[in-house]
């Protein structure tokens, strides 16, 4: 199949799809996990991201896609000076991924036909300024994890290996997917994802067959869905790119910081790396619904994504940390609270 | 509506659709012994529209993606790659997919979603909890059980020529009726998975192709419901709702009521092709939901793939070696270790225009891999103190694996009672599949003692087949009074208990056994004694006191 399916015709799933959409406007949120039962179109949903950013610019020819021919590592040899717009890319890593192909190595072809020592670099080269995408991320072998952990955390990816020497950037919004039956997530990987969502299958009956419907028109009449949709996913990217330049304008008043800390101190989340992460997401929030200034309606609404995989599990708590952090939410904000202020 | 098809004819309808739409189908599940009824079946695949290749459990990622083809790229001197099997749109049949890992059910998920692939998986699983992997079963539409069909059954074979079918199957009409009604039956059913009614619609189209219909009719969505629904149902349709619906509840949705008042929210199809996957439905679904055990409830088992060391784990440096047909070349290092020597060795041997590469210069790779851990733990349930100590045994092994991630740990639970023990838990590291497992659990009865060091032996040893290193963690109160056998003989019980101690301890099983009585009991210690175990009186012992003793015990 050539075109992904449009992701405005992707039915409910509301939160996914903020979520999504949030990491578009700030990649600095760090990227996005997605868990979920199967068939709740958790991959169609990355897949249909991808098509739907907007275009970078990047030197032509450059392995890292580097948005200035200064920056562009010197071991690539790029000559070109020329800038060429490309599509974000958006990199799957498959589960059964080598090393080798994660971080680059040895080029093996021209080290047996020329005898060269030449650098061949990887998936995470490719991904840098955009996504890297990990399909059934629990399940990933944990020597890649490490190694993903390791740049995700630093932004940039070093080889010392086979006699080489060799830096590059490396930042990219990672997303991941997975069913939670078949595995936990290893905590500190679990940490390096900004926002987490999970999906369920929607339970009413009629978006369960708008589903269906869109997906058989989307197979079987492609031409004009293709095009009923286009249009929306265009006016969508539109709204993106206007909230990315918005982004620099935007207010946050102190108030909000300081909400943002008594949301984080109330839920007991490890690190200053959840509050850090509700506040960028609060941000990107405001900026797409077009207000100037960040808000606590702003907070609430991404609080959960931001928050829900922060906690510290209490096993012997039945009610999920999605219901936790909703409680809290209410409890700091709801109109109780309003009133007393 | 048309009567349900005979397991035969269904098999051969299902052959038929896999002809017209392999891809679109993403394949078949076919559950069946090796046996003359499936060697009839698989002789038939051979015409399916896509190249054939067979896979296995065992297959490793150079097979499937493809890889460095290593003697040719060394004996021609440059690089020569091999295409791996899911380059190209093919059919794959895997065989013995009941013991197909997680990790490449997922590989094979992903192939299926989006290369043009279709899988046939020959699932022989004898047990019913050995089966396919759900990630997997979900993308299959159609599912066949050829277990009870006798030889005499298997009659005809499918006619040949499906190219017409395929040629109208792009031009065939969907009513958007029909497609609400397949949606709405597999809610009926309990079908989460929105896989299931796309599968359908496929196969509803494909059903149409075949019977030459210009848009897919009422009765080729019944056959497809009854292929791709039946086996998915996850309970018995509920009544409708009270606002959706105005007809009173039936009991028995089997029995027909369309001469009943119906409101006009549901249609006469939908009611059919309900029908249709109620006939379909397995004989033991109602067996099987009782149970509290849908037929997607285990994961991972069968999967018996046993660790090796030099396969996979963290990478260690590698070494020179031999390569003995086990263990793998490293071949960057081979290289680099050659490299410094080329101009010298091409003036020894000016002829030879490849690179030099002499069996001294072979390095192979090693890797490292510390086993996974699974902490048994073996519950008393029996007598008054049963449910607490229960409940504190459930928040001790979600407390552990809440924990433990870092420490790579699987949890089992059984609890013995009554004259027998069960298995609770599986060997699992999932904290949403445990809670779910554990939501209810019995007590009360007499203490089989016996029988439960039994039910942690045999997982000890499946445990320990599939690479993993068992502990057992015995929480009881008192004396062991059910022998083996089940009879109420507190001697011959005693002597059991002690026999099944011995046979843990021969083993090499580490373990541990816990009081959790208001007086130390002289005959636990004894056990423990027997079992070269700790023993650790730990009256009133709560979840997180009992976490923190098992994990203590064990890791020193």
């Amino acid at each position: 199949m050539s075109q992904p399916f449009p992701f405005s015709a992707i039915v409910g799933q509301v939160e996914m799809k903020q979520a999504m959409i949030l990491t578009a406007i700030d990649p600095g949120i760090g990227g996005v996990l997605v868990f979920g039962d199967r068939g709740t179109g958790k991959s169609t949903a990355v897949r249909a991201l991808a098509a739907l950013l907007p275009e970078i610019r990047a030197v032509e020819g450059c392995p890292v896609n580097s948005a200035r021919p200064d920056l562009c590592p010197d071991w690539a040899k790029v000559v070109s000076k020329k800038m060429i717009s490309r599509p974000t890319p958006v990199v799957d890593l498959p589960l059964g991924v080598t090393e080798d192909r994660v971080v680059g190595a040895l080029d093996i072809e021209r080290a047996l036909t020329r005898g060269e020592k030449a650098f061949e670099p990887g998936l995470l080269a490719r991904a840098n300024r955009g996504y890297l995408y990990i399909d059934e991320v629990n399940l990933l072998e944990d020597h890649i994890v490490d190694l993903l952990l390791d740049v995700a955390q630093s932004g940039e990816n070093v080889v010392e290996r086979e006699g080489l020497s060799i830096r590059h950037p490396a930042r990219f919004v990672l997303v991941g997917s997975g069913n939670p039956e078949e595995g936990e997530l290893r905590p500190q990987l679990l940490d390096r994802f900004g926002l987490s969502v999970e999906v369920t299958s929607p339970k009413d009956i009629d978006s369960r067959v708008e589903v269906i419907k869109r997906r058989d028109a989307f197979e079987n009449d492609n031409a004009a869905f293709m095009k009923r949709w286009r249009m929306q996913d265009k006016k969508l990217r539109g709204r993106i790119v206007e909230a990315k330049a918005a982004l620099n304008l935007l207010k946050t008043p102190d108030s909000t910081l300081r909400d943002c800390a008594e949301l984080c101190l109330a839920l007991g989340a490890d690190g200053l790396r959840g509050e850090l992460t509700m506040l960028r997401a609060a941000r990107a929030q405001a900026a797409f619904v077009g207000d100037a200034e960040v808000s606590r309606d702003h907070l609430s609404a991404v609080a959960p994504m931001a928050l829900r995989h922060r906690l510290r599990r209490d096993p012997l708590d039945e009610a999920g940390s999605a219901i936790r952090v909703a409680r809290a939410v209410e409890e700091l904000f709801g109109p109780l609270r309003a009133a007393a202020e | 509506m048309l009567p349900p098809l005979d397991p035969w004819q269904r098999a051969l309808l299902a052959l038929r659709l896999l002809h017209v739409d392999p891809v679109g189908l993403g394949g078949l599940w076919l559950r069946a012994r090796p046996g003359p009824a499936r060697e009839a079946f698989t002789a038939q695949l051979a015409g399916l529209p896509l190249q054939q290749r067979r896979i296995h459990p065992g297959i490793g990622d150079v097979e499937l993606y493809g890889g460095l083809d290593l003697s040719a790229t060394l004996g021609a001197g440059k690089l020569i790659t091999r295409a791996g099997i899911l380059a190209e749109p093919a059919v794959l049949t895997l065989t013995m997919a009941e013991r197909c890992p997680a990790g490449l059910a997922a590989r094979l998920g992903q192939a299926l979603d989006g290369q043009g692939c279709a899988l046939v998986a020959l699932d022989e699983g004898a047990e019913p909890d050995e089966q396919l992997p759900p990630g997997l079963a979900d993308r299959l539409a159609l599912f066949l059980s050829l277990d009870d069909l006798p030889l005499s059954a298997v009659s005809e074979t499918i006619a040949g020529d499906f190219a017409a079918a395929r040629a109208r199957l792009p031009r065939v009409a969907l009513p958007a009726a029909i497609l609400a009604d397949l949606a709405t039956t597999a809610a009926a059913l309990g079908i989460a998975s929105l896989r299931a009614p796309l599968l359908a619609c496929a196969a509803a189209r494909a059903l149409a192709a075949l019977n030459d219909h210009g848009a897919v009719e009422v009765e080729d969505a019944q056959r497809a419901v009854e292929l791709v629904y039946a086996h998915r149902a996850t309970m018995f349709p509920q009544p409708e709702d009270p606002e959706q619906d105005q007809t009173p509840p039936e009991p028995e949705p089997q029995q027909d009521d369309r001469d009943q008042g119906q409101s006009d929210r549901i249609d006469i199809p939908d009611e059919i092709l309900l029908e249709a996957a109620l006939a379909a439905l397995p004989r033991d679904l109602l067996a099987q939901l009782a149970a509290g055990q849908s037929s997607r409830a285990t994961a991972n088992s069968g999967t018996g793939a046993a660790r090796k060391g030099n396969r996979r784990g963290r990478p260690l440096p590698s070494r020179p070696g031999r390569l003995d047909g086990r263990n793998r070349i490293d071949l960057v290092a081979t290289l680099s270790a050659a490299a410094p020597w080329q101009p010298m060795r091409r003036a020894q041997a000016p002829h030879h225009a490849a690179l030099h590469i002499r069996p001294g210069d072979i390095r192979v790779k090693r890797f490292q891999e510390t086993s996974d851990r699974l902490l048994i733990f073996v519950v008393d349930a029996s007598g008054s103190a049963a449910m607490a100590r229960l409940a504190e045994a459930k928040g001790a092994v979600e407390l552990l694996l809440a924990e433990a991630y870092a420490r790579r740990d699987h949890v089992a639970l059984i609890a013995f009672r009554g004259e027998t023990a069960e298995l609770l838990l599986p060997p699992t590291r999932s904290l949403v599949q445990t809670k779910r497992r554990l939501a209810g659990l019995p007590g009360g009865g007499g203490t089989p003692l016996a029988a439960g060091l039994r039910a942690a032996m045999e997982v000890a040893l499946q445990a320990r087949a599939r690479g993993m290193t068992p502990s057992i963690a015995i929480l009881t109160d008192g004396r062991a009074n059910i022998a083996l056998d089940g009879t109420a003989d507190r001697a011959l019980a005693g002597e059991d208990a002690t026999r099944m101690a011995r046979l843990l301890r021969a083993q090499n099983t580490p373990a541990l056994v816990i009081d959790t009585g208001k007086r130390p009991a002289d005959a636990l210690r004894d056990l423990a004694l027997v079992l070269d175990a700790p023993y650790i009186p730990l009256p009133r012992a709560d979840a997180r006191k009992l976490s923190a003793v098992v994990s203590a015990a064990l890791d020193t």
